[in-house]
């Protein structure tokens, strides 16, 4: 080796930030993000963001850990990832709005192809439990067709690629009790809570 | 293995095409070739085989994208946005990074590219012959005549 290189500064936070937009510009004007990102935070942690030209396709708690979640979407999805916070503007908007109690409804175009088959069928019917209401495992199993696949609509649930949006939490069990949740079961009774409030 | 998301590859090694790109072309033009090199690797990027070298990779993309501003430049040539600072002869640098850019500029391509692909690029001669053509052992010799001059023009000025 030779000394020559060894006292090189680190590249400053300033030209990294230049070059970045540089080609999240050019990667845009070529049609080439295949997946966007962005964090947003809310009461509920920081929420991570993912679109495809489709819709949203991907939102994810802190708990389910960021780097893994942007890791299965490269496979899922595409590897071509740029974290691209203006492509979901809206969307974070529309989140702060509901975390605020200003909003009750979600009018993003949705991505819904982590999601397959029958448990995709049960998330199309989320939508049809209102802001501040719940409905049981068993009242969708029966909605989306099939009464005794109780246990599938629970994994539908816990499997949900876009909580909060398309709205699981508002999915309880027979007994009343709130049950599982992919953000934690306390960020559920949060969640139910702040829409019974508003 | 899948691979990571591309996100992840600037990050790890954005840095290293950034000095790599302001070895060959300077400081002003070495942004252009930056971002022309990771537009087309974020192109290419699904193809690239799991198991492929992605440093190297990218700093053999890094090279042609180096190459194509050499030429444009020759074609066209357009006046630095920042005049090259002479490197400082009184002992007292600054960072010695502009000092180093233009050492570095005033050495020969081939010693230029061999060095900023070995040292900076972190490839062995084998793959710096592979980018360039020729011989490992002539890719050595190039990088080597380039430290010894960089010893003469860039160490001499600098306390150390």
């Amino acid at each position: 080796m030779t000394e020559i290189f060894t006292d090189l500064p680190e590249i400053d936070a300033e030209t990294r930030r230049r070059l970045h937009a540089r080609l999240v510009a050019a990667a845009t004007e070529a049609g080439v993000i295949d997946v966007a990102y962005r964090t947003v935070d809310t009461p509920v942690g920081t929420l991570l963001l993912a679109t495809t030209e489709r819709g949203l396709v991907r939102v994810a708690y802190p708990s389910e850990d960021h780097a893994a979640v942007l890791e299965q979407l490269a496979t899922r999805v595409s590897p071509r990832v740029l974290r691209v916070p203006a492509r979901l503007d809206l969307a974070a908007t529309e989140l702060e709005e509901y975390f605020t109690g200003r909003r009750q409804l979600f009018d993003l175009p949705l991505d819904l192809q982590l999601s397959q088959g029958f448990r995709r069928t049960v998330l199309s019917h989320l939508a049809d439990i209102g802001y501040g209401a719940t409905a049981s495992y068993a009242e969708i199993a029966a909605a989306a067709g099939n009464p005794k696949a109780v246990r599938a609509v629970g994994s539908a649930c816990a499997t949900n690629p876009l909580p909060v949006v398309v709205p699981c939490h508002r999915v309880v069990r027979s007994d009343g009790t709130t049950g599982q949740y992919v953000g934690g079961a306390d960020v559920k009774k949060a969640l139910l809570r702040m829409e019974a409030a508003a | 293995m899948s691979q990571q998301p591309f996100e992840a590859i600037v990050t790890e090694h954005g840095p290293t095409v950034l000095r790599v790109c302001r070895a060959i072309l300077g400081p002003v033009a070495a942004d252009d070739a930056w971002s022309e090199t990771f537009l087309s690797a974020l192109r290419a990027y699904p193809d690239l085989g799991p198991d492929s070298n992605v440093q190297a990779w990218l700093v053999t993309i890094a090279h042609r994208k180096a190459i194509d501003q050499l030429r444009s430049q020759a074609r066209w040539p357009v006046p630095v946005a920042v005049l090259p600072e002479e490197p400082s002869r009184d002992g007292v640098s600054g960072s010695g990074e502009t000092e180093l850019w233009t050492a570095l500029m005033e050495l020969p391509l081939k010693q230029r590219q061999t060095v900023a692909y070995h040292y900076l690029g972190g490839l062995p001669y084998a793959e710096v012959a592979e980018i360039l053509g020729g011989t490992p052992q002539a890719a050595r010799r190039a990088a080597a005549d380039g430290i010894a001059a960089l010893r003469q023009t860039y160490l001499k000025g600098t306390v150390r």
